[in-house]
């Protein structure tokens, strides 16, 4: 096991120094994160630094309000900052002033500064919705405001458009309103109550989160789980991988009208969720994955499972085929929401996002974690157009190399299964801190996990669609408002773990 | 035209529920239940502690359980299998809070048939078609999947004439997700200002109904009952599709009579053993195959 490597910096300075240097050397930036310590707040600043994590930190004196920005730097630091601000009121001083992202408080709320074990004791909060500032000046800007209520059954978010005239002109998004205090949420429960919360962080990619949030506890622990466990983890991991790229493919067929291909996914998507449910008792793959393993074996016999996967394989790739090759829906999505590379790499885009522009990390290869290591796979071919449609192809190679994994998983645990195995080992609950990740189908997934007095004192989570969204105004330079719905499908956000 | 033949395969995978029963649905474990039993004591209370949503609790030494809380996390079947057990079915919905709590107690059985009979006089005008406006009041993202598979080619809800509508001014029915965060408070009222009376609410979920794993925090009101009268509530976390489906017909009176207020547990008919004639013919295994339908 690799530990990850931690610097810890005596002053604010010597700690943004460093952290600009690393990000200067090219470096992959993978956030700024914030913890309340008994007395002070620790800042740590995450980069990949493949096979592990590089965590550089510093303690901010008690009495400090503000640090000094990184983003003029490392543009995507822009929303960290923000999200830190919001939840402790501490400033990142730099161009930009203070604007809400997660939690819009009027100034002197009592912020719930994760970490110091007392948010849950705060009263709702009075939240202050008074209306966007205009970002662009000038006559004849329009301001679009999309949500927070959507039309249709989405998640609730809020998009500020702001436009001269046709073209997209600036886009802001609104995440706040379905803030649910989730690192609060985590504080003070035992940490198998943190898998259940774990699981309902990002409710579509539960099991990545579980593979993470678990991944944490194993490092502090100083346990691996069992081989067999860890190839449970990689079929319930896949399989979600290829549900949730189905839902963006359903999410395109809808955008582009196209009513029967948009059928035929939402098919395929449910007879895999029944599939799930079969192998679990849960259609989101839930209660399989714990700390120090599994809780067993999936329900179905390796031979049922692959006689369903090959026949749902079978039907997913011919409706792929047909519609990869209708013209009409090849138009609206080629050329449509570009993220060019260039910007891609200054953003530090992940996940399908990020592979569609050039960007190959996939922390199952790169920071290998269960059976991962052992399993063989075909790299998937990396994309440069950096459209839709890129994108697009990416989730379809990806749901392919998903296929190959469960496949072979499969085959391995029923050689490597014996009567009587162990499923998972008792963890040891010992204190410490550590990160754990997983690749979701989002892309990368970070947990930090902080365990005092056996209880967890600090989770946070960083989803792929947080860090994403982050760079989703960068992909609409030139798109009419009517290629919205797509754009906002290929980036295959999901609220819920960018709003916390 | 290739993708025309395509669409035509779809046909032989809906399901026909309510008309009959539907075995996926049926077998599918949405629900624990408690079995009569002399209980140990010391391992129910050990069971309540152990439950992370305080879903069940000790009367007089009898267990009771609220699956408007119970997440189905399966620990209590784990740790005293003899008192509770998961359950098949999906028809758990209730008009009436109070008769989530299993075992239900008989009061709450008559003041359900009062719930039902208001409930059936609101939605007496709406005639053939129920048309249902979504928002989400901070869910975990999953709710919103099982509510969309609602209009997949399995459930196919338009056929029993229910439509998800963009307008709310066009909505009969409001189906809420989510645990009622205080960002999306205003959305909520703006939405059942703008829509048209019967103003239905079906409250889709644990974390709707009462918060469930999150429950009331700086951000969270603990489910939307505080800020609107929710007309049935679905357990499930997240509800299921048919759960959800069962939970929309029984709120605009749709449930054949002879089903409704059945909830797995509590005897399926009132009075009445359930026959197979009562749920026509039994339907394929649920495992959806194009090749043998
Ligand atoms: S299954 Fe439900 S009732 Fe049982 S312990 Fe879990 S949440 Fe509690």
């Amino acid at each position: 096991m690799t530990t990850n490597q931690r610097n810890n910096h005596r002053s604010v300075e010597e700690f943004s120094e460093a952290v600009i240097a690393k990000a200067l050397n090219g470096d992959r930036f993978c956030g700024l994160f914030a913890t309340k310590e008994a007395s002070a707040v620790r800042l740590d600043a995450v980069f990949a630094d493949n096979p592990q994590l590089f965590v550089a930190s510093v303690l901010l004196p008690r009495s400090a309000e503000a640090f000094p920005s990184l983003s003029p730097y490392i543009p995507s630091a822009s929303w960290y900052e923000r999200e830190i601000y919001d939840l402790f009121g501490l400033l990142a001083t730099g161009p930009s002033g203070p604007y809400p992202l997660v939690l819009p408080l009027s100034e002197g709320h009592v912020r719930p500064q994760p970490g110091s074990g007392s948010g849950k004791l705060h009263e709702p909060f009075e939240i202050d919705l008074s209306p966007l500032s205009s970002h662009l000046e000038g006559e004849g800007v329009f301001t679009i405001p999309f949500g927070p209520v959507r039309s249709g059954v989405f998640e609730s978010i809020e998009y500020v458009v702001e436009t001269p005239g046709e073209d997209i002109a600036h886009l802001r998004a609104r995440v706040f309103y379905k803030h649910r205090g989730v690192q609060i949420s985590f504080e003070g429960l035992d940490v198998n109550d943190g898998v259940l919360m774990a699981e309902r962080s990002e409710g579509v990619a539960s099991v990545a989160h579980c593979v993470a949030y678990c991944g944490a506890l194993e490092k502090i622990a100083g346990t691996e789980p069992p081989v067999v466990a860890g190839l449970v983890r990689v079929i319930h991991a896949e399989l979600e991988r290829i549900v949730n790229h189905l839902d963006s493919i359903v999410r395109h067929t809808e955008a582009a009208g196209q009513a029967v291909a948009y059928s035929r996914f939402t098919l395929h998507k449910e007879r895999l969720q029944r599939m799930r449910g079969r192998l679990c008792g849960s259609r989101f793959g839930r209660g399989v994955v714990v700390p120090g393993g599994v809780t067993g074996p999936p329900q179905l016999s390796p031979n049922e499972l692959l006689v369903q996967l090959d026949e749902i394989e079978h039907d997913i790739r011919s409706d792929l085929k047909l519609l990869m090759a209708t013209p009409s829906f090849l138009d609206r999505l080629r050329g449509t929401g570009i993220l060019p590379p260039a910007l891609a790499h200054c953003f530090a885009a992940i996940g399908p996002v990020g592979r569609g522009s050039n960007q190959s990390d996939d922390v199952r290869f790169t920071r290998p974690y269960d059976a991962y290591r052992q399993l063989s796979h075909q790299l998937i071919e990396n994309r440069s157009e950096g459209d839709a449609l890129s994108r697009q192809w990416v989730r379809i190679d990806e749901i392919t190399g998903s296929f190959h994994f469960i496949r072979q998983a499969t085959d391995r645990l029923e050689r490597a299964s014996r009567k009587g195995d162990l499923w998972r080992f008792e963890l040891e609950i010992v204190d410490g801190e550590d990160w754990g990740w997983a690749e979701a189908p989002q892309g990368e997934l970070l947990y930090l996990v902080k365990v005092e007095d056996g209880t967890l004192a600090r989770v946070k989570p960083r989803s792929a669609s947080f860090h994403n969204l982050g760079l989703f105004h960068t992909a609409f330079p030139k798109d009419i408002l009517t290629d919205f719905a797509f754009i906002e499908a290929s980036f295959g956000i999901s609220i819920a773990g960018v709003a916390g | 035209m290739p993708w025309i033949p395509r669409g035509l395969r779809n046909g032989i995978v809906t399901s026909r529920y309510p008309q009959t029963q539907d075995s996926y649905g049926e077998n599918f474990r949405a629900a624990i239940v408690i079995r009569p039993h002399q209980y140990d004591l010391t391992i129910a209370k050990k069971v309540v502690d152990a439950c992370p949503t305080n879903a069940i609790s000790l009367n007089e030494n009898m267990p009771s359980l609220d699956r408007g809380r119970c997440i189905l996390c399966g620990r209590c079947e784990e740790l005293y299998p003899d008192a509770f057990q998961f359950d098949s079915g999906f028809e758990i919905a209730s008009a009436n809070r109070g008769q989530l709590i299993v075992p239900s107690l008989e009061e709450t059985d008559s003041l359900l048939a009062d719930t039902k009979k208001e409930l059936a006089q609101r939605v007496k005008a709406l005639k053939r078609s129920v048309h249902i406006r979504h928002i989400d009041m901070g869910s975990d993202g999953a709710d919103e999947w099982e509510v969309a598979a609602l209009t997949n080619p399995v459930y196919d809800v338009q056929r029993l004439g229910v439509y998800f509508t963009a307008s709310p001014r066009h909505a009969d029915l409001l189906l809420v997700t989510g645990v009622g965060t205080v960002g999306m408070v205003s959305s909520l009222e703006k939405t059942l200002d703008s829509m048209p009376d019967p103003k239905i609410v079906v409250a889709a979920g644990v974390d709707a109904i009462s918060g469930g794993l999150i429950g009331r925090g700086y951000a969270s009101n603990g489910g939307i009952s505080k800020m609107v009268k929710v007309d049935v509530f679905v357990p499930g976390s997240p509800p299921t599709p048919f759960g959800l489906l069962y939970g929309i017909l029984l709120a605009t009176a749709r449930i054949p009579i002879w089903r409704a207020g059945t909830c797995s547990g509590a005897p399926r008919i009132m009075g009445k053993p359930l026959k197979q004639a009562d749920f026509g013919r039994p339907r394929d295994d649920g495992y959806l195959s194009e090749e043998n339908p």
